[in-house]
């Protein structure tokens, strides 16, 4: 169980300052800003739970993330995980968690990766027979049994993901932070990756909070969506509740024969050539079967078709409405 | 401990990958420790003594400085990168794994081709042992042997402060080369012959005479003060307050994650 | 001539931006050059008839030494160029109009030139107003002085073309290693010990190699350990070296690149 109450954290930074003359200046002075990172962020996440972590850059997720894992101290608010508070209690606290940072690698370049995974083992105290099984389910699950005796350099960046979550995972913790694991993989290892989590998370039970900009990643993954932005959680909810208030607009793709088409109140249209015609539509003034309706006295329809908005405009839709 | 002894396995595992750089950045470093040592003989063959300490003598002094700093800088390698440690992030990967930080950042950096300074130094001590007049005693024996291990806890006292002020500021850490390297550079002559003032500071604020000037004395006869010979015991004094300057930029770090 | 100007500005300004760290470097250099002097002067209490130059003109060489030393050091600056061999990103520079070699020279020298203006003030007035026997002379006479200045130019290039051969290696040996190149060109330039201390026979040789080009030169000049028709005589040298590794370095830079395009990076 995680509980996050009020937490605020503000940092410090300083400004540099383009031209030559300011540049000697700021040898003397500089100038500070405050940035507010987190702002009464509260959420909770009960065990086995899977959420997706999502907001542009900078929002403050991996504030976030850095204080659930004990790496950072907010200035005020609480946070406890399994009735721990992490900066207070370190160590007890990381032996029951598991962290994928995903541009950062944990992995011996030099040597087989099986050698770092013992390391991991001796580092955690992870007795002999957990360890074992602990291996072997991760060998089946992630596919690793031909990349044991590899060294990391010689991985493709997939298969180095593969290992890295492993690796993070051999300890067997309760609760597993990714941060941005798919990030720059190709589509294949995405998928690979997407199984392994949810089949983690239905088997362990493991409780797994994932960071992202892949919206398909949330789209395979979670039902659960915490949307951050300037420190503060915009929204909590599942991604169809997300997806209903993004409903608002429809995208109707029309094929006919015949002369263009008069559009009416309630269309916009978007693309327009010959034969073919991309209506947005809003449905408060029109509905679906209202413009197919007015659409087919007009012209023959060959096809119509209604989009629905992917999760990625869906995101997109929702920065631009909280402005962040 | 066993945990250390696993890390060390894999460093060298690691290096030993590519055997020829390996070999080749080892020779680089012995020749380059030869600078130093040829800086001295130049000096003592011209001028014979300085203040009453012969060639062989200050070369004892040079050989045991360097190879209690090299040691250092073998082991304690990760505090002295610990700025680029902060930067990508393998610090916060200590952090979140159940263990000491100081441990971990102790055993995740080994860099064994630091070790040219140690061989060339230790060569020159084997020159310099028979000639330096030394009458040697199982005193005397384990004088030198604390000269050079409480020496190289000095020198990694110094790296804790130098990556604890990494936890303030990014930048300006290079003042801290005038006690680490500058430690090792003036630390060829005793540290006597730079006055008063030098040796003072050398001994209370940052003890790096307290193991190399004083038991020296001790070898060399000059007195029988068994004081002197128990000093770099004292010097470990020093390793607290670097300790605790380590816990304040570690309470720093996490209150501000930069 | 403009392109080298705006490169040559924009370095300076980088450089100008890390503040505390030209703090930190005076200090240290501050601190090193005391250390310095009170390590010699040890040696001259015990045996001043030993003693090659006067003990003030090791003084003066200590102080603008340490307050010239990004001027005159053979390391740590440019090192932007051997990544750019060793990773193969050298192909791009070749797709700019500017000439390699001369982009990587001036570059140097902006480096050097911003990492000097930072920290010799301070150092210089520092040391003109110590206790005098650690107090630095201005040289005897404005012909010294300004004998200084043209070895001083003389010097920077020199060692800055010196170290453009030290980059260029890496297309040969594919990794950053010149340590033996830098301790070399340190310690025979008078880094480590002025010329004046070496033995003799081995002193008479270094005099004439182009290390004695680099620091050694505008310092001892400075300080008056080498004055008149010598110091002429050693700006010729100076300039002698420096036209035979420009000649050298521009050459290597041709076959390099011709190697390196051949191969495909």
């Amino acid at each position: 169980m995680i509980t996050l109450t009020n937490i605020n954290k503000t940092f410090k930074i300083a400004k540099r300052q383009a031209g030559f003359g300011r540049a000697v200046k700021a040898l003397f002075s500089r100038e500070y800003t405050l940035i507010r990172a987190l702002n009464d962020v509260s959420f909770s996440i009960a065990d086995g739970e899977m959420v997706g972590y999502i907001g542009p850059n900078g929002a403050g997720k991996s504030t976030t993330i850095k204080i659930m894992c004990g790496i950072l101290t907010p200035d005020r608010g609480e946070c406890v995980i399994d009735g721990r508070t992490p900066w207070r209690n370190r160590v007890a606290h990381v032996r029951e968690i598991g962290v994928v940072f995903g541009q950062r690698s944990q992995l011996w370049w030099d040597v087989p990766i099986i050698d770092s995974f013992e390391l991991i083992r001796d580092i955690y105290k992870t007795d002999a027979k957990t360890y074992q099984n602990s291996l072997d389910e991760l060998t089946a699950l992630l596919d690793l049994s031909e990349l044991l005796k590899t060294p990391a350099r010689s991985l493709s960046l997939g298969q180095r993901m593969r290992c890295e979550i492993a690796a993070s995972l051999i300890h067997n913790p309760k609760i597993l932070f990714l941060d941005e694991p798919t990030i720059g993989l190709d589509a294949v290892s995405k998928i690979a990756v997407r199984q392994f989590i949810k089949k983690l998370n239905a088997e362990r039970g493991t409780t797994v909070i994932l960071t992202t900009h892949d919206m398909q990643d949330i789209e395979a993954l979670t039902r659960r969506i915490l949307l951050i932005g300037k420190g503060r959680i915009l929204l909590d909810g599942s991604l169809d509740e997300l997806k209903k208030r993004s409903t608002e607009r429809k995208t109707l793709v029309v094929e006919y024969i015949g002369n263009a088409p008069v559009l009416c109140e309630g269309m916009t249209p978007c693309e327009t050539r010959e034969g073919r015609v991309v209506i947005t539509l809003d449905p408060v003034i029109l509905s679906v079967s209202d413009a197919i309706t007015r659409l087919a006295a007009q012209v023959s329809l060959t096809d119509v078709s209604v989009l629905d908005v992917s999760a990625e405009e869906m995101v997109a839709g929702l920065y631009k409405e909280y402005e962040i | 401990m066993k945990l250390y002894f696993k890390y060390f396995a894999l460093h060298l595992k690691s290096q030993m990958q590519y055997k020829i750089t390996f070999a080749l950045n080892i020779l680089g470093r012995i020749v380059m420790s030869f600078a130093t040592v040829t800086g001295v003989l130049f000096m003592l063959t011209r001028f014979h003594e300085v203040d009453g300490f012969t060639v062989s003598q200050v070369l004892l002094c040079t050989s045991v400085v360097s190879m209690a700093f090299s040691v250092a800088e073998v082991f304690a390698r990760g505090f002295d990168i610990f700025p680029q440690l902060l930067g990508n992030g393998e610090f916060d990967r200590a952090l979140v794994r159940p263990r000491g930080i100081i441990f971990q950042i102790l055993a995740s950096h080994i860099e064994f081709i630091r070790l040219g300074i140690f061989m060339q130094a230790a060569a020159v001590l084997c020159y310099a042992i028979p000639k330096s007049g030394v009458n040697w005693t199982p005193n005397k024996i384990v004088t030198l042997v604390l000269m050079i291990t409480c020496g190289a806890a000095v020198f990694f006292g110094l790296y804790i402060v130098y990556a604890s002020f990494a936890f303030f500021t990014t930048e300006g850490l290079e003042f801290m080369n005038i006690l680490t390297h500058g430690g090792r550079e003036f630390g060829r002559y005793p540290f006597a012959i730079y006055g008063g003032g030098v040796l003072k500071f050398l001994t209370y604020i940052v003890p790096l005479a307290l193991f190399q000037y004083y038991p020296l004395l001790y070898l060399l006869g000059r007195t029988q003060n068994s004081f002197y010979m128990l000093a770099p015991i004292l010097a470990l004094v020093f390793l607290i307050p670097c300790y605790a300057f380590f816990r304040a930029g570690l309470r720093r770090y996490k209150s501000t994650g930069s | 001539m403009k392109q080298y100007f705006s490169l040559f500005r924009i370095r300076f300004i980088n450089g100008l931006q890390y503040r505390a760290a030209a703090f930190a470097g005076l200090t240290t250099q501050f601190a090193w050059g005391f250390m310095e002097i009170l390590a010699f002067s040890a040696f001259y209490r015990a045996n001043p008839a030993a003693f090659p130059m006067e003990f003030s003109q090791l003084v003066s060489y200590v102080w603008i030494q340490q307050a010239f030393l990004a001027l005159f050091m053979p390391w740590g600056v440019g090192g932007n160029a051997v990544e750019a061999i060793v990773s193969g990103n050298i192909v791009y520079d070749l797709a700019r109009p500017m000439d390699i070699y001369n982009r990587w020279f001036f570059e140097t020298i902006a480096d050097r030139v911003s990492r000097a203006t930072l920290r010799c003030a301070p150092i210089l007035m520092v040391a003109f107003i110590l206790p005098p026997s650690f107090r630095m002379a201005l040289p005897s006479n404005l012909w010294q002085l300004s004998m200084f200045l043209i070895s001083a130019v003389s010097a920077m290039c020199v060692v800055t073309v010196y170290c453009l051969l030290d980059y260029m290696s890496a297309f040969y040996t594919m990794s950053r290693y010149s340590a033996i190149f830098v301790i070399l060109a340190d310690f025979l330039a008078g880094g480590v010990l002025p010329i004046p201390f070496f033995p003799a026979p081995f002193r008479k040789v270094v005099e004439l190699l182009p290390f004695a080009a680099m620091q050694n030169m505008p310092l001892r000049i400075y300080s008056g350990n080498i004055s008149g028709t010598d110091a002429v005589r050693g700006i010729g040298l100076q300039l002698f070296w420096l036209a035979v590794m420009l000649i050298f370095g521009k050459w290597l830079m041709k076959r390099s690149l011709k190697r390196t395009v051949t191969q495909g990076g």
